[in-house]
């Protein structure tokens, strides 16, 4: 029954057909997520960590909540969403900085290690290998940050819910005091506005690694402070400064309406009413930052195309 | 039809010259050994027709400018680069998939059917396999692909005598269908003199040797002289004269066989030695 298998050499050639379908966008993106586990890893970690943390001190909440029971209802709301706020933030720092990290390594790791011989080996364009390099920390990096947010307070939920069962109490306060689902439907918004506002900076960030041969974090760093100084000496003017305090910010000024940050106590579920989108696309610093972003990434690809393996 | 055209092709990087006016056409089907000493254009050239590099004059390689048209050019043109440039994070797996995912010409029944002879794992990462494991997997990825001109740089380096042996082996039986092309470049030359259809010598940024393997058969000889000929033979000025156990072997360039065969031992020489010669005699007129 069995035959010898002829070698690939004897079997007439089946000729490819040249229309096989190809997605070098999505598979780039694919690439980079394989390459830079860091993207999910990171924040899981952080949640971990915060999780870990509520886990001790969600032990007494239930004495606590008896504590805050004699005060209004957005002062309760505030105490207990405190952690939920915490958690966001860590988390959401947390993938702020792989974000950084990664455009700092993007173009320049893949010279250093001579892979970027195989990847133009292939049929995939430098604009497409940049672009999918921009999403990750655009889209890519707030996805996951989002995902692993709303499940970290799913759990933080469910904590608080075990432990008010546990010490013979309703949950019924939490459904009432804790806005989980506006604070999510912010924290997105809030995402995407960070995305488009940081675009520059994440820009800048894969241009400095597509042209640096080496330490790409400071060639990305000192540049812009040693503009700052010599403005300062220069013209005793901090406006390049104060432009890049500006971006650094978050542009969460504009995007929310005049308060919602003035006030540090105030719940996260009030700032749902003062999302203010409009506002944030009327602002010229937005579309400002999209088009040096533009710049900054067709210099990259420029720049991925000439430049050789380190 | 030309696979590769070029026409006075040049490269400098800042005041040294890489390429100096480099002609050279490659017809299809055929196997270029591209030979040379280290630095002397290479890699420059296999840059130039890979569209890696920017270039001056005329170069079309399967009718498209390199440079300007890299990603459609490489739907038809495969190369393994001079070192293991496959990510050493990435899993076999992972590979195969990447390839099938942006290569429209892959053959991913092909790729596995040669994985299959060998002892990669689909779960290793390249990190953990060896060197000539690495060219393996690369080959294999390459050879799935129904490409036209394949471009090897140093396809061998550092892999033990029965990796290149193989690699050789499986390049001619299993994807050399007369109708591809290939272009090679490695030292090891004794190892690929056997499978080139062409041979090209490059040295110092020009091209100093250009033709088919059966001109080269037919125009260069070495003679293993006998004593008592060896006045007569000098007499046909051999572009080289060395000596091997006590004995002259001289090399001849444009000389009718016919005179020689009576003066001792004829044969074809390695291209090894026929490099040395040209290279070296070029090498000493520059000294001198």
């Amino acid at each position: 029954m069995t035959t010898t298998m002829p070698s690939n050499g004897e079997t007439p050639e089946v000729r490819t057909p040249a229309s096989s379908i190809t997605r070098p966008f999505y598979w780039s993106l694919r690439r980079e997520l394989w390459e830079n586990r860091s993207i999910h890893i990171a924040p899981l970690v952080a949640a971990g960590v915060v999780l870990f943390g509520f886990l001790l001190a969600n032990r007494d909440l239930a004495t606590r909540m008896d504590q805050w029971r004699l005060r209004d209802s957005v002062s309760r709301t505030a105490k207990l969403e405190l952690p939920y706020h915490f958690a966001a933030f860590a988390i959401l720092a947390t993938g702020v900085i792989v974000a950084v990290a990664y455009c700092l390594g993007a173009l320049h790791g893949e010279r250093r290690d001579r892979s970027i011989l195989f990847w133009k080996s292939l049929p995939v364009s430098d604009l497409t290998a940049v672009l999918a390099k921009a999403a990750v920390p655009t889209l890519i990096v707030p996805a996951v940050t989002f995902v692993v947010i709303v499940a970290t307070h799913l759990v933080m939920l469910v904590l608080n819910v075990v432990v008010l069962l546990a010490n013979g109490r309703g949950a019924a306060p939490l459904w009432n005091d804790l806005p989980l689902g506006q604070m999510d439907i912010t924290l997105l918004y809030g995402l995407a506005v960070l995305s488009l506002w940081y675009a520059p900076i994440y820009g800048w960030l894969l241009l400095v690694s597509a042209w640096a041969r080496r330490v790409p974090f400071l060639w990305a760093v000192l540049p812009p402070l040693a503009l700052c100084l010599i403005e300062k000496i220069a013209f005793d003017s901090g406006n390049f400064g104060s432009v890049l305090a500006d971006r650094l910010g978050g542009g969460f000024s504009e995007a929310f309406t005049n308060g919602a940050f003035q006030h540090g106590h105030r719940s996260m579920g009030d700032q749902l009413s003062q999302i203010d989108a409009g506002g944030f696309l009327a602002t010229p610093d937005l579309w400002m930052g999209l088009v040096v972003a533009a710049g900054f990434l067709a210099g990259a690809v420029w720049l991925r195309r000439r430049r050789e393996a380190l | 039809m030309a696979v590769i055209e070029a026409r006075g092709l040049r490269k400098s990087y800042g005041k040294s010259v890489a390429l100096e006016g480099v002609d050279l056409c490659v017809e299809e089907g055929r196997i270029l050994g591209l030979i040379g000493p280290n630095g002397a254009g290479k890699s420059t050239a296999l840059n130039a027709i890979l569209g890696l590099t920017q270039y001056e004059g005329e170069l079309k390689v399967l009718g498209r400018d390199p440079w300007k048209q890299r990603d459609e050019l490489m739907r038809e043109v495969c190369f393994i680069a001079d070192v293991a440039v496959l990510p050493r994070w990435m899993r076999v797996s992972q590979a195969i998939d990447y390839v099938a995912g942006v290569h429209p010409r892959f053959n991913r029944a092909k790729a596995d059917a040669f994985l299959g002879k060998t002892n990669i794992k689909r779960l290793s990462r390249v990190r953990e396999l060896s060197k000539g494991m690495v060219t393996q997997l690369h080959l294999a990825l390459v050879m799935a692909i129904d490409a036209r001109l394949l471009v090897l740089d140093e396809p061998t380096l550092g892999l033990d005598i029965l990796y290149r042996k193989q690699f050789y082996d499986t390049l001619l039986n299993d994807y050399f269908d007369g109708q591809r092309t290939i272009i090679v470049t490695t030292h090891q030359v004794e190892e690929v003199q056997h499978i080139l259809t062409d041979l090209a010598f490059i040295d110092r940024s020009r091209i100093v040797l250009d033709c088919s393997m059966e001109e080269f058969e037919n125009r260069y000889f070495e003679l293993l002289v006998a004593p008592e000929h060896l006045e007569a033979a000098r007499a046909f000025r051999p572009i080289q004269e060395r000596q091997v156990f006590g004995r002259s072997l001289m090399l001849f360039d444009h000389l009718d066989r016919k005179h020689l065969t009576s003066l001792g031992e004829v044969r074809t020489p390695s291209i090894a030695d026929l490099f040395v010669a040209v290279i070296g005699a070029q090498a000493q007129g520059r000294a001198s």
